[in-house]
């Protein structure tokens, strides 16, 4: 078909004031989220440090041939895993709770969503110490109120101890984004028309078995949003962390991001913090790209 | 679901679930501000005492006579708004684009927007850094106004897109007939439109950059210009024989009423917002 | 005046997706012109390719003999009516009237002083400080038709403007309507799918169907001379009886009967026999073409019975109105189809047959 000129550069005028309008936007994307990261890409292959008067000399492979053989990038990666696997499974399981009963209709329920969705609102930093202070081994309240029930006889030192230190951390996790989980749930939930589930009592169905066989399987591309989310947020946790343990006891809360955190602010190797930044982009990526994968495919057999 | 309304042992479980999510959610941010009314010595009774028994204010006195703590607030209230109204500016128009105008590459566009709200702030602040010393920016509050707008525009895109795309088309098509040009248009029809949305989303955008602390940690080291989250987390930091609980727990209180109020004020839209901007994705 | 003309004007996204194909049509001052199909017919393509909304692939537009293809909507000096009314919800009645004619630089009094007319016509006096939301469907509706005619435009564009008010009101209003744009001395094009709309609005009528134009003409002409077997079909309720016929020595035949073909038809093979359920009646004595068959189906239509009757001897059905004077279930009758009330169709192009007598 033949097109006039005229109405091609209608058109072009239109894609040319599109672009313009979105050319603020994007610039400011690539510059803030796309620059620092293939500039880590590229600084992941020198060595700048301390030991170079912190100028880069091209090192090749070095630095992913010592990330292979160090001990602590491991224990932070075992940290990180554990923390966000134990907290994204406790968040979605009670998220998925909290959106059930906040479906229900009862009186005063706008007053509890209110409520419920304090604790995402307010400024990590600051819920880290107001845990830190709850987990405080000589005054905190929850040692308190353990030794007042009979569970302890003398006060335990949470955050100082190697093998609690992780759980007040995930408490903290926990208590801070279930309500951003169940936000997200309970949108799915009033998506779900009610006919499916009069339809299905009309079959003779209990309401555990509509949970199952509706409310399950129609909230699950939303799950599977949810824990995508949560999943990249918490294996980058870094402000939870630093602020209530800083990594200790002894690196037993050590994640990848303090420990990255502190290769570049604290030792000023910014050659190897750049390929550890590198790799856990990696393999954050591979991991939300399965994610990613798994929702295409919920969808299409959805549809 | 609704059937159980009748019956009076669902009922019954009910309330307990609802009075469980209200305690959970609401206790630890109750002990923090009884703590910040008790006196230094019901702090550190042991036992806890519970409730004060002397209220008192001498911690809120601290933070804000000892500590600069006004200044902390201002300085997060300035980065935050700026970067909120900086980012509806450059995020609202490139959100009219993407829901309106068939773009070549759009759809890579809307993707790589989506996958970078993934993206842990860790990652990036390597990168950042090097960018804040080369232009001078360190303790400069460019140096959070940028990445602030950044972070909090995907989630902007995302959310004003899924707005534009429920407006109705033919109220785009009625100005265009009747004689306005696409500028007056915007100004005229669709912003008043989109008013409740720009303050859904200005709110969230105000709440992230409230709350961020690893670029403000980073990037801001003079004492003057910290933002409150850093400024909370070194005051534990800074006495190193005895904390000073009381004043924590009131800087915590202080730092968080803003949100607070927020949530109290804003809950409907806060979620309508949320939950836009990850679902249609 | 401002006559309007499409020439050859074509829309399409892709190679298979051509919404509209070679259409050439034109309305003249004061002429009411319906485009009428089914949905994805390409009629509110038309329309949005007159108002300039999308540009046409191919082919030109002109308005008042000016050519305006490649003009912006604002432009074209046109005034549209939009299915959901499209009033700017943020302002009041007054200024969503208004605002066409600020945009234009008209002085604040005239605008007034039309205003003021316009809305005594429409009986919006006491409406204009209210705001979109708090008015009933038909105000609305009343609202946006203000908006276009104060505007006096060289075209008017109506999309669909009854489809969204409930039963009662669309036939009131469309009585209104009518009344409004008798007046108006502008060639206005309206959309439709619904023909009653279109019969009873329009003095001419463009059916289409799959982009392309099927006919044009009066709306009495395209009921009683539709020119193909699409628009036999679309138009009259209960549907046209379409028979689909083998011919026999310049006979179609109907189970044992033997229906004379008229001259054109003759080469035929196959053809389709269309005859209206209101023209099917109980046979008189001298009656030529007589068909026997059993009641399978009463429908009760209130004024009539609609029954479907299984022609003897062959698969087919033919459709009937009948006074519900008796109760015709299961009854054996014998029904007339008088000649001259017969469409001939050719089974191959599904075009019309040109009757003998013409």
């Amino acid at each position: 078909m033949l097109k006039s000129p005229g109405k091609l550069n209608l058109q072009q005028q239109e894609q040319r004031t599109g672009w313009l309008l979105l050319a603020p936007a994007l610039l400011l994307l690539l510059l803030v989220y796309v620059y620092p990261i293939l500039r880590s890409f590229w600084l992941s292959f020198y060595s700048q440090n301390l030991g170079t008067e912190l100028k880069p000399l091209f090192a090749g492979l070095d630095n992913y041939q010592r990330m292979a053989i160090d001990g602590r990038f491991w224990e932070s990666l075992a940290n990180t895993s554990f923390f966000t696997l134990v907290s994204v499974t406790l968040e979605l399981g009670l998220g998925l709770g909290m959106a059930l009963v906040l479906n229900q209709a009862f009186r005063g329920r706008g007053v509890v969503r209110t409520v419920a969705l304090l604790p995402w609102a307010l400024p990590t930093a600051l819920i880290a110490t107001t845990w830190t202070w709850i987990f405080n081994d000589q005054f905190g309240v929850w040692n308190d109120l353990l030794q007042r029930l009979g569970l302890i006889q003398t006060g335990v030192n949470w955050l100082g101890d190697p093998g609690w230190a992780i759980w007040t951390v995930i408490a903290a996790d926990v208590w801070k984004t279930t309500p951003f989980i169940a936000i997200l749930l309970l949108a799915g939930l009033q998506s779900i028309s009610a006919d499916f589930y009069e339809a299905h009592a009309l079959d003779g169905a209990s309401p555990i078995q509509s949970f199952f066989q509706i409310t399950l399987p129609l909230l699950l591309p939303q799950i599977v949003i949810a824990a995508l989310f949560r999943f990249a947020q918490a294996f980058g946790i870094f402000d939870l962390v630093q602020v209530m343990t800083g990594g200790g006891p002894g690196g037993a809360t050590e994640t990848v991001s303090i420990y990255i955190y502190a290769t570049i602010m604290r030792y000023l190797d910014f050659g190897y913090g750049a390929a550890l930044v590198v790799v856990t982009f990696a393999g954050l990526g591979l991991a939300v790209l399965l994610g990613a994968w798994s929702l295409s495919q919920l969808r299409r057999g959805a549809s | 679901m609704a059937n159980s309304a009748r019956s009076t042992a669902p009922r019954l479980g009910l309330w307990l679930a609802v009075g469980l999510i209200l305690l959970l959610s609401l206790a630890p941010i109750l002990w923090q501000l009884l703590t910040s009314l008790k006196t230094t010595a019901d702090i550190t009774a042991i036992p806890n005492v519970y409730f004060p028994r002397q209220l008192t204010l001498e911690h809120y006195i601290d933070i804000f006579q000892r500590q600069p703590f006004l200044r902390y607030m201002l300085n997060s209230a300035f980065v935050a708004v700026v970067s909120t109204l900086l980012c509806l500016l450059i995020g609202t128009p490139a959100a009219y684009v993407l829901a309106r105008l068939k773009l070549p590459g759009e759809q890579i566009i809307l993707t790589g927007v989506l996958i970078v709200t993934l993206f842990p702030y860790i990652l990036l602040f390597l990168g950042l850094l090097e960018l804040v010393r080369n232009f001078g920016l360190a303790n400069n509050y460019l140096a959070l106004i940028v990445p602030y707008t950044a972070i909090n525009l995907p989630l902007t895109i995302l959310v004003m897109r899924s707005f534009f795309q429920q407006l109705p088309h033919e109220l785009e098509d009625a100005a265009r007939v009747e004689g306005y040009s696409t500028a007056q248009m915007l100004l005229q029809i669709l912003l008043p439109l989109t008013t409740p949305a720009l303050v859904t989303t200005g709110i969230l955008a105000f709440i992230a950059a409230w709350n961020e602390f690893i670029f403000a940690l980073t990037f801001i080291t003079r004492d003057s210009m910290k933002t409150v989250p850093v400024a909370v987390a070194q005051l534990s930091g800074t006495a190193v024989f005895e904390v000073p609980y009381g004043a924590l727990a009131a800087a915590t209180v202080v730092g968080t009423l803003p949100l607070v109020l927020l949530v109290l004020l804003f809950q409907r839209r806060i979620v309508q917002g949320l939950t836009a901007g990850a679902v249609k994705g | 005046m401002a006559k309007l003309e499409l020439q050859n004007l074509s829309k399409s996204y892709s190679a298979k997706v051509t919404p509209l194909k070679q259409l050439s049509l034109s309305v003249e001052d004061g002429e009411f012109l319906t485009l009428l199909g089914p949905s994805g017919c390409g009629k509110s393509t038309t329309l949005r390719l007159i108002a300039g909304l999308e540009p046409p692939t191919q082919g030109e537009i002109r308005i008042g003999g000016r050519d305006v293809t490649q003009s912006l909507p604002g432009e074209r000096n046109i005034a549209m009516v939009f299915q959901s009314y499209a009033l700017y919800p943020h302002m009041s009645v007054y200024d969503n009237i208004a605002s066409g004619l600020k945009l234009r630089r008209v002085a604040s009094s005239e605008i007034r002083r039309q205003i003021s007319e316009v809305s005594l016509f429409l009986g919006l006096e006491n409406l204009m400080q209210r705001r979109p939301g708090q008015l009933s469907g038909g105000q609305r509706q009343r609202v946006a038709l203000a908006r276009a005619l104060v505007r006096r435009p060289d075209v008017f564009l109506l999309d669909e403007p009854l489809s969204n008010l409930d039963a009662l009101l669309r036939e009131q209003v469309r009585a209104e309507l009518k009344q409004i744009f008798s007046q108006q001395n502008a060639p206005i094009v309206y959309v439709t799918h619904d023909q009653t709309e279109a019969m009873t609005l329009s003095s001419r009528v463009a059916v289409l169907n799959d982009g392309l134009l099927q006919q044009l003409d009066s709306p009495r002409r395209i009921y009683s001379r539709p020119a193909n077997r699409f628009v036999a079909g679309f138009i009259g309720t209960p549907q046209m009886n379409l028979l689909h016929l083998d011919c026999n020595r310049s006979c179609a035949m109907l189970g044992q009967y033997k229906i004379p073909l008229p001259v054109g038809a003759r080469s035929l093979s196959e053809v389709i026999l269309g005859i209206r359920p209101e023209h099917v009646r109980l046979v008189r004595p001298g009656d030529p073409i007589v068909i026997q068959g059993e009641v399978v189906v009463v429908e009760n239509l209130g004024m009539s019975d609609l029954l479907t009757v299984r022609v003897e001897g062959k698969p087919e059905f033919v459709r009937t109105m009948l006074s519900p004077d008796q109760s015709w279930s299961g009854k054996s009758i014998k029904l007339s189809i008088p000649p001259e009330m017969i469409h001939w169709f050719d089974a191959q192009t599904g075009n019309r047959v040109s009757d003998a007598t013409r």
